[in-house]
């Protein structure tokens, strides 16, 4: 059996997003800043676009930028508040201990810069308070930056009451929507976003391509210098074939995902009480509050990496917050931020749901996961430990 | 390409040698769960000769090959030899590891020496025994 069960690091195209692609690489070719119909067919494409996605998310087309994906949105989101911000003598920034690292490291080289970061605590269950935000927020707070839901743990984020408080302070507020998008609701204007950030192969579209909403007034420094392209706010001519497959994708998602939400929760449910047997295992986030397709474990004595190969001869494909998966000694930043342990964050494995897994493959998951954490035990010297009562359990 | 050898898969998929040697002559264990893999290396030691070694891994899959592949190499072999065993000999042995995994090759490297040391240490502590009885 093969099973897919890492929906959070990318997903499969959707039919619609591929069909709705598939003129803009052959008959419709044109550069949409040419003058000449072929041109103006393509730009045509592109206003169709950009008023489809401003749609999905109550936002007007002018407040779409098309950028890469999540990565260069974030960025650029982030550094535009701050060069605003930095005119104004406002070099202060407030996100969380768990975001992506499109927006940690580019909070860094902020704070190389003179910039001071808070980065909030979020808790146990992976979930930062408004109050937080409103408790940290000073008179030269440029920027608030907290995720809709974590892409590790799933956990989702009250970033209407986050927003809100940032409107009454006067402060920018952007939410990365990477892992959102999709499977939560998302309105800009209800939500009191001023900044969101986009990626379409996280909801079944094209990967390399993104959208950077920012509410109108709210000026974005270009990070690529070049034609006049999206207003001046990025230069290059624009990905028409992928930007195209967005919109059709976003469409679709929205407009399923509440059916879509409603079969990836149960599923999800039986998955994460399927795992719950298993002993010494826990559960990473709040299990209520949590993105539909996500479930994320720690397991006591086996390390992730291993997991994840074994896995993958089941047919199962997974993913860790493990060191060893990462290439670094330390195991996932985001499972750190709620308080795992080294040693315990090691053993981490996170399984992202689709539309498309079934009962049968979420049972098949459970055996397949019980029986290689059992065998992992079987020769792991720290398992050995535990039980014989040299070490205690960290999960009970 | 995939990450790792076959070798490397092999010794992940069918571990050799696990598991723990009741009054083992030497035990060693390195590493630690911060860092992500822990070895635990038990010897049998028969005439200078290793009679039978044993492993406990908790790491990643090059961690756990590593140690099968190198119990593998010192098995049946005199205690020299098994002093003189380089990571270098491990991960050849695997047709080698990604860079970021040679570290997994020194803790096996790690865990044999710790363990003969053990040995030794206890071979010391026997010897002192056996002297302080003569003395009495
Ligand atoms: C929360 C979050 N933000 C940003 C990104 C980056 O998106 P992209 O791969 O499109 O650059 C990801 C994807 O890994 C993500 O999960
Ligand atoms: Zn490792």
């Amino acid at each position: 059996m093969r099973v897919y069960l890492d929906n959070a690091a990318t997903t499969k195209m959707s039919s619609t997003a591929m069909e709705a692609m598939l003129p803009y690489m052959d008959t419709v070719y044109g550069n949409p800043s040419s003058l000449h119909s072929a041109g103006q067919a393509a730009a045509e494409a592109l206003i169709t676009a950009r008023r489809r996605i401003a749609d999905c998310i109550g936002a007007s087309p002018k407040e779409i930028t098309f950028t890469s994906g999540g990565s260069e949105a974030d960025n650029q989101a982030i550094l535009s508040a701050a060069r605003a911000g930095e005119k104004k003598g406002r070099k202060h920034i407030i996100s969380t201990a768990f975001e992506h690292h499109a927006v940690l490291h580019t909070l860094q080289k902020l704070e190389k810069e003179g910039f001071e970061i808070t980065l909030l605590d979020v808790h146990e269950n992976g979930i930062v308070l408004p109050q937080q935000v409103a408790d940290a927020v000073r008179d030269d707070t440029c920027l608030v930056s907290v995720m809709y839901a974590n892409n590790e743990i799933g956990t989702i984020q009250p970033i209407e009451a986050i927003g809100k408080i940032c409107r009454e302070k006067g402060v920018l507020f952007h939410t990365d929507a990477v892992q959102a998008a999709g499977h939560l609701s998302i309105n800009v204007e209800e939500q009191n976003i001023d900044m969101l950030s986009l990626s379409a192969h996280k909801f079944h579209g094209p990967k390399g391509i993104g959208i950077l909403y920012a509410r109108a007034g709210v000026p974005l420094a270009p990070l690529i210098e070049g034609g006049a392209q999206e207003w001046g706010r990025r230069a290059g001519t624009e990905n028409i074939p992928a930007i195209v497959g967005m919109a059709a994708a976003l469409e679709e998602a929205c407009t399923h995902r509440e059916d879509n939400a409603k079969r990836l929760c149960s599923l999800r449910d039986k998955l994460i009480a399927g795992l719950w047997q298993i002993p010494h295992a826990i559960l990473n986030g709040d299990a209520a509050k949590r993105l539909p397709g996500n479930v994320s474990f720690c397991f006591e004595g086996i390390e992730g990496e291993s997991l994840l190969l074994l896995l993958d001869d089941k047919g199962i494909c997974a993913s860790s917050g493990s060191a060893c998966t990462s290439g670094s000694l330390d195991p996932s930043h985001v499972l750190l931020a709620i308080g795992r342990v080294h040693d315990i964050a090691h053993g981490s494995l996170r399984l992202t749901l689709s539309e498309e897994n079934t009962e049968e493959q979420i049972a098949y998951t459970v055996e397949a996961v019980k029986e290689a954490v059992a065998y992992l035990r079987s020769f792991s010297p720290v398992w050995h430990d535990l039980v014989s009562g040299r070490k205690e359990f960290v999960i009970k | 390409m995939a990450l790792y050898s076959e070798k490397v898969m092999d010794h992940f998929r069918n571990p050799r040698n696990t598991g723990v040697i009741e009054n083992a002559d030497g035990v060693g264990e390195v590493g630690n769960a911060k860092c992500g893999d822990i070895m635990k290396i038990y010897l049998k030691i028969e005439d200078d000769i290793i009679e039978d070694a044993r492993f406990e891994t908790f790491g990643c899959a090059s961690a756990i090959a590593s140690s099968s592949m190198a119990t593998e190499l010192i098995k049946k072999r005199p205690v020299s030899e098994a002093l003189a065993l380089t990571n270098q000999a491990v991960v050849e042995a695997l047709d080698g590891l990604p860079a970021h995994k040679v570290h997994c090759s020194v803790l096996a490297k790690e865990a044999i020496e710790k363990a003969l040391q053990d040995y030794y240490g206890k071979q010391d502590a026997a010897d002192c025994q056996i002297q302080k009885w003569r003395r009495s």
